[in-house]
């Protein structure tokens, strides 16, 4: 191992030994001080984010090209540790009042958080394998966390099981491209790929590591496991699930499909397009039937995985890839924060016994907690794509790098869909606002003020995105 | 000598097998077995692509045999896991049928 190769898995590597430290320092805190295991947790991410802002512009390979590290590593790292942040803040207070307080909740999502870095910096398929199940096996257990609560613990079994399932595809998606190519590597599997006409096994596989990627960001029809799993795991688990694990879910997809398989992007982009279309369509209809806040969540969270997809259609696209990429990461971004803002305030007024998750239980919200209303109304604006908020200008990057690419057809679908949630988004806004209702919420700290930063960067970012905009193009400039 | 296509060809057939027990069998634990029959299909054609680029010359042919291990190691892993849910899932319900896991719908 030499010097270089310790720069650069530095970041996780310093989670790495900070987590396995906390699991044993965690033994030694008493039952009723869990909130310093909290802070540890915590600060054990802003060290790694310290860490990880030092690498910006820094590239390289390590480990014989195992992992790489670059500008999209470096951007996809940073959102990552900042989720992980924002779920620790959601989880401080949530857990102590559902009476999960436990320490080893904060450990396994730094091991989770650990396995989503060594994606983002995977340039391997052993690794990309590897990291995938390390950022899957604790989301198991923290989904199944508020044991013996049976809905938890059938939203972990369910989580498993199918979690498991969509490994067994990916190893075999695995075998048949090393079949296909004689090596695991990204660059490797690129060159064997580009010279002489594409195999049918290096497809097969291809799309076999498809369905086990499409399975972790719950794209349509690999989203059967979502709704269930979203409801019944803790809130807080949930807030990080649907951010942290979809970032990198998405962030396999493509590292893999861009950089080791643009010469099969003829059969692919056909796959990627109706995948899209589905996800986005069946994400939005189905949410609007729903009357519980978490399952429409996670419906909508559904639908926004469709949103992403979008970007990727056009990856096989020499002169579009970079814009649409681009624009796939700054709604990625968009998404982390307004998810974790509207899942902010669902804990607040979630009660013990799955009370307070109704719809209905938010009516009169905006006479008793104006701030809170105003808020939640803003992370539903962001989600349907309205001005001025971020989601806007995110929706909008992404439907114009589809045009580019010449998927006119997808961006109509996209601006179709947006229009069809806003029903259900707005019926939140409209409970609030215009119904009579005694809710009541927990005031925490840690959630107002994750309410607040996500409410505030969400609007006020919207006026300058192209800021962010530029840092997520450099980002991917030097992948292709 | 076995040609490589008949391992390939043994491996697929485990796979859908594997992929068919999962969708089919209501047991938890037979379809934890179901899965690790896929990860071994997989395996399988790990170790019997290594072999054939072994033979064939090409360096470096050992991936196929290191991704088993990493495989082998991950689904022990699992287990673990797989496992203590099923337990535990059994300590409230006393039972593991997977049709009765049905108060999370909608």
């Amino acid at each position: 191992m030499t010097q270089t190769d310790f720069y650069i898995l530095l970041p996780l590597t310093v989670l790495t030994v900070w987590a396995c430290v906390l699991l044993l320092v965690d033994l030694f805190i008493p039952k009723d001080r869990k909130a310093i295991t909290a802070f540890l947790a915590a600060l054990g991410l802003a060290v790694t984010l310290g860490f990880t802002l030092t690498q910006i512009g820094r590239e390289g390979t390590g480990f014989n090209g195992m992992v790489t590290l670059d500008g999209f590593s470096t951007f996809t790292n940073v959102l990552i540790l900042v989720s992980g942040l924002f779920g620790i803040a959601l989880a401080y207070g949530y857990i102590k009042r559902m009476g999960i307080d436990r320490g080893e909740y904060y450990t396994l999502m730094l091991f989770s958080i650990i396995g989503m870095l060594l994606m983002a910096q995977a340039a391997d398929l052993i690794i990309v394998f590897l990291a995938l199940e390390l950022l899957s096996i604790p989301l198991y257990v923290l989904a199944a966390f508020a044991r013996p609560n049976l809905q938890s613990e059938e939203a972990g079994m369910k989580y498993f099981l199918l979690g498991a399932f969509s490994t067994g595809f990916v190893v075999y998606g695995t075998a048949l491209v090393f079949g296909a190519t004689g090596t695991t590597s990204f660059s490797g599997i690129f060159t064997a790929a580009s010279n002489g006409t594409p195999s049918l096994l290096l497809t097969i596989g291809a799309a076999l590591l498809l369905v086990g990627f499409g399975f972790k960001v719950a794209a349509v029809p690999f989203h059967m496991w979502t709704p269930d799993v979203y409801q019944g795991a803790p809130s807080s688990v949930t807030a990080f699930m649907s951010s942290g694990a979809k970032i990198a879910g998405f962030v396999a997809l493509l590292r893999v499909f861009a950089t080791a398989f643009p010469s099969i992007s003829t059969d692919m982009t056909d796959i990627l397009w109706a995948m899209s279309a589905l996800t986005m369509t069946v994400g939005n209809f189905v949410a609007i039937s729903q009357t519980n806040i978490k399952r429409m969540l996670a419906y909508s969270s559904i639908a926004h995985a469709g949103y992403i997809l979008m970007a990727f259609v056009s990856y096989g696209n020499k002169d579009v890839v970079s814009i649409s990429i681009a624009a796939g990461l700054f709604y990625l971004m968009t998404y982390m924060l307004t998810n974790f803002g509207a899942w902010a305030v669902v804990i607040s007024l979630e009660k013990a016994e799955d009370k307070g998750l109704e719809l209905s239980d938010y009516a009169g919200l905006a006479k008793k907690y104006p701030a809170l209303a105003a808020a939640m109304t803003v992370f539903m604006l962001s989600f349907i794509g309205f001005p001025p908020t971020l989601g806007m200008v995110g929706k909008f990057y992404l439907f114009r790098a589809a045009i580019e690419g010449g998927f006119i057809g997808l961006a109509v679908l996209g601006v179709f869909t947006s229009l069809i949630s806003a029903y259900y988004y707005l019926r939140v806004v409209v409970n609030m606002y215009m119904r009579e209702g005694e809710p009541v919420t927990e005031s925490e700290p840690w959630l107002g003020f994750t309410t607040t930063v996500t409410a505030v960067l969400i609007v006020v970012m919207s006026f300058a995105p192209q800021v962010l905009f530029l840092l997520a193009s450099t980002a991917v400039f030097k992948l292709f | 000598m076995v040609p490589v296509d008949y391992y390939i060809v043994l491996s697929a057939i485990l796979f859908t097998l594997g992929a068919l027990g999962v969708l089919i069998r209501r047991n938890p634990l037979i379809i934890f077995m179901s899965i690790e029959l896929m990860l071994n299909a997989g395996n399988l054609a790990f170790v019997a692509f290594g072999r054939s680029y072994e033979i064939a010359g090409q360096q470096p042919f050992f991936t196929g045999q290191i991704f088993v291990f990493f495989v082998i190691a991950v689904a022990a892993a699992e287990v673990a896991v797989g496992l203590a849910l099923i337990v535990e899932i059994f300590k409230t319900k006393k039972n593991i049928n997977i049709d009765e896991m049905n108060s999370l719908k909608g």
